[in-house]
């Protein structure tokens, strides 16, 4: 697979992504946000961090960096898109995915492991994997709040684009297993198209041998099965 | 030369958990009679234009493109001339 990953001033979550791409065989390319072509990739990588110091809005300046136009253009071809957690804010503030990553609901910026449901394997990044399944990835972010109006949840839930929600160990998910007041505990969508995915919780942090959870393993072998 | 005050708020179906702890904060302060606290963005540009229509219609762009997002967000300002 040949994966791009974005860089912005600001990121800090890039150099995890190309590392778990390259380790697992990938073609991976780091790519400046001032550059107007992506490699023709397979794979994008909006990685998480603090794009242009977080100014304004989470992810609302780095949609004006050059390189998102290709992004946009890309994904709107079909190409396959993967927003973590600065990348989802981005991907929301560019229009390339619906709702916004709103303050957590503590204001408290929040590290740690959290257990994720898969309820849909209708995507590339979930094909194969049982819905049900609870994967423990880490999220860190303070901004992961994800809102949209009633209308728009009515059809993320009508085109089943829910990817991920929070849960606890069992796979409940009820408030307790909320972290940051995630309308209806989600933690990760995809378009209509189903090619770009956003998601708050980092599986590039849960994938190499050297860390307690490898989940995040499963989102990348089945980008493999799909390429 | 314009200059437009410009307020970014949150839609009043969007929660604001800032607004929350403040209230919260002002009710532990003896405020009790605070019912709610909505925290907003204040924004001030200048327009070096002389036409006051131009400078309205630019502020409306900026305002939607960047400083408000439509999601969750509305805006309203005002135009003050400058001398």
């Amino acid at each position: 697979m040949r994966v791009s990953v974005v860089t912005f001033p600001g990121s800090n979550c890039d150099r995890d992504a190309f590392e778990v791409f390259s380790s697992r065989g990938h073609a991976a390319k780091m790519i400046w946000h001032k550059d107007h072509d992506l490699k023709k990739p397979d794979l994008v990588v909006i990685p998480g961090g603090f794009s242009y110091g977080d100014y304004l809005r989470c992810g609302a300046l780095a949609r004006f960096s050059p390189i998102v136009s290709e992004v946009i253009s890309f994904a709107k071809r079909g190409g396959l898109v993967l927003g973590i957690c600065n990348g989802f804010q981005i991907l929301t503030e560019a229009g390339l995915l619906p709702g916004a990553l709103m303050m957590n609901q503590s204001l408290a910026f929040i590290c740690k492991h959290q257990y994720l449901k898969v309820q849909t394997n209708d995507s590339p990044f979930t094909n194969g994997i049982e819905v049900g399944t609870v994967l423990d990835i880490p999220i860190a972010h303070k901004e992961g709040n994800y809102y949209i109006d009633n209308d728009g949840l009515n059809k993320l839930c009508d085109h089943d684009q829910i990817l991920f929600r929070y849960c606890d160990a069992q796979g409940a998910t009820t408030s307790e297993s909320n972290p940051n007041g995630s309308l209806q505990n989600i933690a990760g969508i995809i378009n209509t198209q189903r090619n770009i995915l956003g998601m708050m919780p980092h599986p590039e942090r849960s994938a190499t041998d050297t860390v307690l959870s490898q989940d995040g393993k499963m989102i990348f072998e089945a980008l493999e099965r799909y390429v | 030369m314009y200059k437009a005050k410009i307020f970014v708020q949150l839609k009043a179906s969007v929660l604001d958990p800032q607004g929350k702890a403040v209230t919260n904060s002002l009710h532990n302060l003896g405020f009790a009679d605070v019912a709610e606290t909505r925290i907003s963005k204040y924004i001030e540009i200048s327009i070096d234009s002389a036409d006051e229509a131009k400078a309205k219609t630019e502020i409306e762009q900026i305002c939607d493109s960047l400083l408000a997002n439509p999601n969750t967000e509305t805006y309203n300002f005002v135009l003050e001339k400058q001398e």
